[in-house]
């Protein structure tokens, strides 16, 4: 009581693709507007300074984002899941641990996008009755995905109730 | 057995036609008067806008007459359904054992004609199509009866029972309408006033006029007496326009319980009945909007599940149990509706000096930033946004200040048997107790400046509207231990002793 707690981190890391998924992930919304503000300065000469300049701004605030986020993130992110509980760790500067009891869970879905399809990931999404937006553990392997909202759905299942 | 279909009550195409005239009307007059004053051709503009307002109300009780036509309702033993069935089919049926609201609502138009709108909610969280049905409208003593069906589960069709009305839990005491005027009404309603005579000015095309006339007026004053005299002008509207806001919101309020659910009644012109079960509640907010805090009153808000969608047409705040009212009725309130009194036995504790650290630098950061905007653009564009510069950062600077230490001070969080309390809020504060039972998990949130000074700010998600209520910036220790001993056993698996 007197020593003082902390909480721990949840027990399972992402998927070691989940860095690579991150990274392309962040390296397309880079590339986009950089290519557009590319051409668009080789077209317009008139605007061509101004145009370089907010190239040079998403460049040099982009690419180190989206150089170092992924594996800080890959660091942070984790999830567990008890016979109680769903427990998250997710962020990288800010920091965010939800957990949601088993019993107020309403329901369980994955999805996956083409980028993540790519990859062999897939992220699962455990709703809860509160507005305040469900729990999501992203970058996990599709299979496992699949077989973890199978466990959590049956788990679930066990109790009823409006979970309100 | 199962209810049989009914109709709508068939006056509804007379008020929507009346409504609509009406409106119409209100438009129109103002043009036409604008063409009077300007010699336009009166009679053909007169004719044109009479025309109009004929074909559209027309129009209109005849799209009212088809809907009416075609829709029918019943209530069975299992459901309550609203059906309509011309060109498009559509069935809305909610099962009566997830009805959570009967709700009555009477515009003037409707009253006239002993009419009302009945919602009926399940309460459901999730904003779905199937969430609630309005009957509009039906005759005021079948919706009475319908509410009782509804709400006391009781078999369809039986008997209305005659019974005392329930003892009222608060009523409105007039002497509160001293709490009206500091309302944030009145800034809003004066200043909505000049851009209403703007408006309408501008409509009628003697706008130009209009500020001459102002001109005129004042020609003999100075600059600020001017602005003085605006602003007194404007003042006084808000207060009028409030006070006349709280007269049509809280004539004959009265908050009830009857078997179960909570039920407001209340209003001038349009009337309201606002009912909610008790079973779905969560929780109070205490509530103290800031003119009210001065003057020492609050409001009692609920915290309950399933209220967020509440009717879109009711601009009025449905969530409010009781007005803003002095401070001891308003605790005296909560207690009553909750059952238990958290409010007046919890110990709110403080929180470290460094959440009051973390405030003030906000208020730095807010002062310097719009500063620095308006310099940097100054030192661009001209020397009097630099002036601005320097003058918003001496009038925000004491602002921000003082509302970054109130906002210390608000800051606040406790435990009772049954709840747990966070009070927070600069200016206006809250202070809200929320059901224990009714937490369905936890938010730990740590930004890098939160994690430097050892806070946290952790949430309790509920079902209740807002979905979360926060405790901000507490200490690591007493965030965790609040969270493991509000809700036993959720949150020990996933602790562990500091290294």
């Amino acid at each position: 009581m007197n020593e003082g707690v902390r909480l721990r981190p949840p027990r399972n890391r992402v998927e070691r693709r989940a860095v690579g998924y991150w990274l392309t992930n962040e390296l397309v919304s880079v590339a986009v507007p950089a290519v557009v503000l590319t051409v668009l300065a080789v077209l317009i000469t008139p605007a061509r300074p101004w145009l370089l300049l907010a190239l040079g701004i998403v460049l040099v605030v982009g690419l180190p984002y989206a150089l170092v986020v992924p594996f800080w993130r890959y660091r942070v992110h984790r999830w567990e899941v008890t016979e109680d509980a769903v427990y998250t760790r997710t962020g990288w500067l800010w920091q965010e641990w939800r957990i949601a009891p088993m019993s107020r869970i309403q329901t369980v879905d994955t999805a996956r996008g083409p980028l993540e399809q790519l990859f062999g990931l897939a992220s699962v999404t455990v709703t809860t009755a509160s507005a305040a937006g469900p729990l999501k553990i992203p970058g996990l392997d599709h299979e496992l995905a699949a077989g973890l909202v199978e466990r959590l759905t049956e788990s679930t299942q066990a109790h009823r109730g409006d979970a309100t | 057995m199962s209810g049989a279909w009914e109709r709508l009550d068939r006056r509804t195409v007379a008020v929507s036609a009346l409504t609509v005239g009406g409106i119409a009307v209100g438009i129109a007059a103002p043009i036409v008067w604008g063409f009077v004053r300007r010699d336009g051709p009166v009679g053909l503009v007169a004719a044109i806008a009479g025309g109009g307002v004929l074909v559209l109300a027309g129009l209109v009780a005849l799209a009212d007459w088809l809907r009416w036509r075609h829709s029918s309702y019943r209530v069975t033993d299992e459901r309550v359904e609203l059906r309509y069935a011309w060109v498009v089919h559509t069935l809305r049926s909610i099962p009566r054992d997830r009805v959570r609201t009967v709700d009555l609502m009477a515009n003037p138009l409707l009253r006239m004609f002993g009419l009302t709108k009945v919602k009926v909610g399940t309460g459901q969280q999730v904003t779905g199509q199937r969430s609630h049905l309005v009957l509009d409208p039906v005759t005021r003593v079948r919706a009475e009866q319908l509410r009782r069906e509804l709400l006391d589960r009781a078999p369809a069709g039986a008997p209305p029972v005659a019974e005392a009305e329930p003892p009222a839990l608060a009523t409105l005491d007039w002497s509160w309408i001293r709490y009206a005027p500091v309302a944030v009404t009145t800034p809003i309603l004066g200043t909505a006033a000049f851009g209403a005579v703007m408006q309408v000015a501008d409509w009628a095309g003697v706008q130009n006029s209009v500020i001459s006339t102002v001109g005129d007026v004042f020609a003999e004053v100075s600059v600020p007496v001017l602005v003085a005299a605006l602003v007194a002008i404007g003042l006084l509207i808000g207060v009028v326009g409030s006070l006349g806001v709280f007269v049509e919101m809280w004539w004959r309020y009265r908050l009830t319980r009857d078997r179960g659910n909570l039920q407001v009644r209340r209003g001038l012109f349009t009337t309201r009945s606002l009912s909610l079960e008790q079973r779905r509640l969560r929780g109070v907010d205490l509530f103290e909007p800031f003119g009210a805090r001065l003057m020492g009153a609050a409001r009692v808000d609920v915290v309950a599940t399933g209220l967020k969608e509440w009717s879109e047409r009711d601009s009025s705040d449905p969530q409010t149990l009781l007005p803003a009212a002095p401070m001891a009725v308003a605790r005296r309130v909560a207690a009553t509706v909750l059952g238990d009194d958290p409010l007046s036995t919890v110990d709110i504790k403080g929180h470290p000096v460094a959440a009051r650290t973390r405030r003030l630098w906000w208020a730095t950061y807010a002062v310097v930033g719009v500063g620095g905007v308006l310099a940097v653009l100054g030192l661009l564009l001209t020397v009097v946004l630099v002036h601005l510069a320097w003058i918003s950062v001496v009038v925000l600077t004491p602002v921000a200040v003082l509302l970054a230490l109130d906002d210390y001070r608000n800051l606040g969080h406790g435990l009772t048997d049954g709840y747990l309390v966070t009070r927070f809020g600069p200016g206006s504060r809250h202070t809200v107790a929320l059901q224990r039972g009714g937490i369905i998990g936890w938010t730990v949130r740590r930004s890098p400046f939160q994690r430097r000074a050892g806070l946290v700010t952790i949430a309790a998600t509920t079902a209740a509207k807002g979905g979360q209520y926060q405790v901000r910036d507490l200490a690591e220790q007493d965030g965790l231990r609040l969270a493991e001993a509000a809700v036993p056993g959720l949150l020990t698996p996933f602790l562990e002793p500091r290294r």
